[in-house]
């Protein structure tokens, strides 16, 4: 008995995995595979080709949000890890209310947010239509219905998830390994370069996680802020189960994105895995 | 129409979820494993023997509740006509701006309903087109009782008893008629604009907003080319797609959209953009430079019909409600402010009278609503607009593709 105690206490967790999870996905990759239509019914005629034709069908839109999700993860990183930094080592006693200031435009729904970026960002709203009038900007100058709008988007959406994690590993590194570093003649830059950074990998990485994935998959910032040809694999994803009601495809190419991600993770890991990451930060 | 990212969406994703919502969920989950390993099952109904209809209703009983799901904008805000069926029946009605696009809303609804779950709405309004015509032939729309409909049989016009998409009103009462025209900002655009043609004007490079849904669009590619929807083939949505097309890529479009195309051009985002026509008097009213047209090519005319869906608990009363807005009085009221086309013409001459009495600005307005071609057309009005197509699921697999190629590109 007390030899399974720990299983049992961790059955809980094991069932929602398996419930909110497990069984979904295996529902999903079920879906598919068939064929059929939404009066109909569908079948399972175990057609593979619909990957083939999901695929086919959507890469512009599959590379697309990579690509968006990319530039995105990259810019949160570049504006994110300062953030973070300042906060660690020069917050003092107000780290706190920095944090909560940092998360406070969170407690407002996220559709809402991207919503009044449309309001702010309009051709002739509050800040263009100023800039404009004071001749700043020619008129027909425009940043909504762009890619610029879109990762832009994407990036003020997520920057939190990028910055907390780093925050954290940041805030572990202890101050006086900086200041031996400088005893041992280092400058800053290079104490920065050879202590700091490699200590903040691990919040890096999780960081990359937390923010790559949901950017790349979202839809809703290439509804609201994007334009003609900034649809993203998310918008077709939807469409595809709520508009046409073809849940083979819609189901197919769920998976396919999860695949590209997993894949992507996997390489990422390899490259700037935890291994190699605490490897880093031991040298 | 679609509807989407309105200020109602947007409520409704910052309120916080009820129970009942949490269960609803649970409900589509567990309608999500039913679409597992052994595949989906069709639900192609039966046409209900006239038995079953009457057997259904006589099970029935007034409950003096009843639950309204609606699109946003479509119910004076002080809810004047619901408070009035409460005050006359005693009926409590909740009334929820829940619909944003049809597409969307049978997306969600169909596997609550396919795991034969209630909605949690007694009515839902829906537009003739793909989604209405899947919600009947999949029975999820309730055989009504055509006992209790007098205000209806009395005062619904001609038209609104005949449509070709529910013969006999078997399933379905219409709320409003709306017409798809032109609506643009005359802060931007100088000229008096008239055709279908603005829309593919150079000028306008980047300034042109579509719309995103796949019929409404498609009809505006038909139009132009001078196809008539309702007749089309498959040859006529290739034209359309190819137009359509070289539209996008001339970069005259600036974004499809859904139902924020009115904010875009009451902004300035957009110069012109495809409209509906009721949107934009509202947008009028409250004083903003937007003007809106039907193309001498034509336009569409499309109604969003009241249905009662399975499993609805309230019935007995949703009848009720629905019959009570084909008062004259009351599909006045409800006109005045959603300013669509209504299904009772006797409104036209409620709101002569109305005006007759009012003063200044009131009297001006009312005057305006009532000679306008948009909210009482004539014959020949009619005339001038065409009809949604008619699509096959196996059409609409080729159809759907050729438009959101363009849409979503």
């Amino acid at each position: 008995m007390r030899r399974l105690t720990p299983y049992l206490l961790a059955l809980p967790s094991w069932m929602w995995l398996a419930i909110f999870l497990v069984v979904p996905l295996a529902a999903m990759a079920s879906v598919s595979l068939q064929t059929g239509n939404v009066i109909d019914g569908f079948v399972m005629t175990f057609s593979v080709s619909n990957y083939g034709d999901a695929i086919g069908g959507y890469s512009t839109q599959l590379v697309r949000s990579l690509l968006y999700g990319g530039c995105a993860t990259v810019a949160m990183l570049l504006i994110g890890y300062p953030v973070a930094y300042w906060i660690a080592f020069r917050g003092g006693s107000r780290k706190s209310v920095y944090l909560f200031l940092l998360l406070l435009p969170f407690f407002v729904s996220f559709v809402l947010r991207t919503i009044s970026w449309g309001f702010l960002l309009a051709d002739d709203g509050i800040l263009f239509g100023t800039l404009k009038s004071w001749g700043l900007l020619p008129a027909g100058f425009h940043v909504l219905a762009t890619a610029f709008a879109v990762v832009a988007g994407l990036t003020y959406n997520w920057l939190p998830f990028m910055i907390l994690p780093i925050y954290v590993a940041l805030e572990r590194v202890d101050p006086r390994v900086v200041e031996a570093a400088q005893d041992l003649y280092a400058t800053r830059g290079a104490a920065f370069r050879k202590v700091v950074l490699p200590l903040s990998l691990p919040g890096v990485f999780a960081g990359v996680l937390m923010t790559f994935v949901p950017a790349t998959a979202d839809p809703i910032n290439a509804q609201v802020l994007g334009g003609t040809g900034n649809t993203m694999i998310g918008n077709i994803i939807q469409t595809e189960y709520l508009v046409n009601n073809d849940y083979p495809t819609a189901s197919a190419l769920s998976f396919t994105l999860m695949a590209v991600l997993l894949v992507g993770i996997f390489v990422y890991a390899r490259v700037l895995g935890t291994e190699n990451v605490l490897e880093a930060a031991a040298r | 129409m679609n509807r989407l990212h309105t200020p109602a969406l947007v409520r409704g994703m910052t309120q916080p979820r009820t129970r009942r919502d949490a269960f609803r969920l649970a409900g589509l989950s567990a309608a999500g494993l039913a679409l597992a390993a052994c595949g989906v099952q069709g639900q192609k109904a039966a046409p209900a023997k006239p038995d079953a209809v009457k057997d259904y209703w006589a099970k029935q009983k007034k409950n003096g509740k009843v639950v309204f799901a609606n699109w946003p904008e479509y119910m004076p805000e002080d809810h004047g006509p619901l408070k009035k069926f409460q005050q006359e029946t005693g009926i409590s009605y909740e009334y929820k701006e829940v619909i944003n696009e049809n597409a969307e809303f049978f997306g969600k609804a169909d596997p609550v309903l396919r795991a034969g779950q209630s909605l949690g709405y007694d009515i839902v309004v829906m537009t003739n087109g793909i989604q209405l015509q899947h919600m009947i032939e999949l029975g999820y729309a309730v055989a009504l009782d055509q006992t209790k409909m007098p205000n209806f049989q009395a005062n619904a016009g001609a038209k609104y008893k005949e449509r070709s998409y529910d013969p006999g009103n078997v399933h379905t009462m219409p709320f409003a008629s709306g017409v798809t025209g032109i609506a643009y900002n005359t802060k931007y655009v100088k000229d008096e604009l008239t055709s279908i043609d603005a829309l593919f004007d150079a000028k306008y490079e980047g300034r042109v907003g579509m719309m995103a849904d796949a019929q409404e669009i498609a009809n505006f590619g038909m139009i132009a080319l001078g196809i008539d929807p309702e007749k089309s083939t498959e040859d006529d949505w290739k034209k359309a797609g190819e137009k359509l097309k070289a539209q996008r890529e001339a970069g005259l479009v600036r974004k499809y959209y859904d139902q924020n195309y009115i904010d875009a051009v009451s902004k300035g985002d957009v110069w012109l953009t495809m409209a509906w026509s009721g949107d934009v008097f509202q947008r009028q009213l409250a004083g903003e430079p937007v003007k809106f047209y039907v193309p001498e090519e034509g336009g569409t005319i499309w109604t969003d019909n009241m249905l009662i869906p399975k499993g609805a608990a309230n019935p007995v009363d949703a009848m009720a409600l629905m019959d009570f807005f084909y008062k004259p009085e009351i599909a006045a009221e409800l006109d005045e402010y959603i300013q669509f086309v209504t299904p009772v013409p006797a409104v036209q001459q409620l709101l002569k009278e109305k005006a007759g009495t009012a003063t200044g600005e009131d009297k001006q307005a009312l005057l305006d609503m009532a000679e306008s071609p948009l909210m009482f057309p004539t014959e020949a009005d009619y005339a001038k607009l065409r009809n949604y197509t008619k699509l096959t699921t196996a059409q609409e697999q080729v159809f759907n593709p050729i438009f959101q190629s363009i849409t979503q590109a």
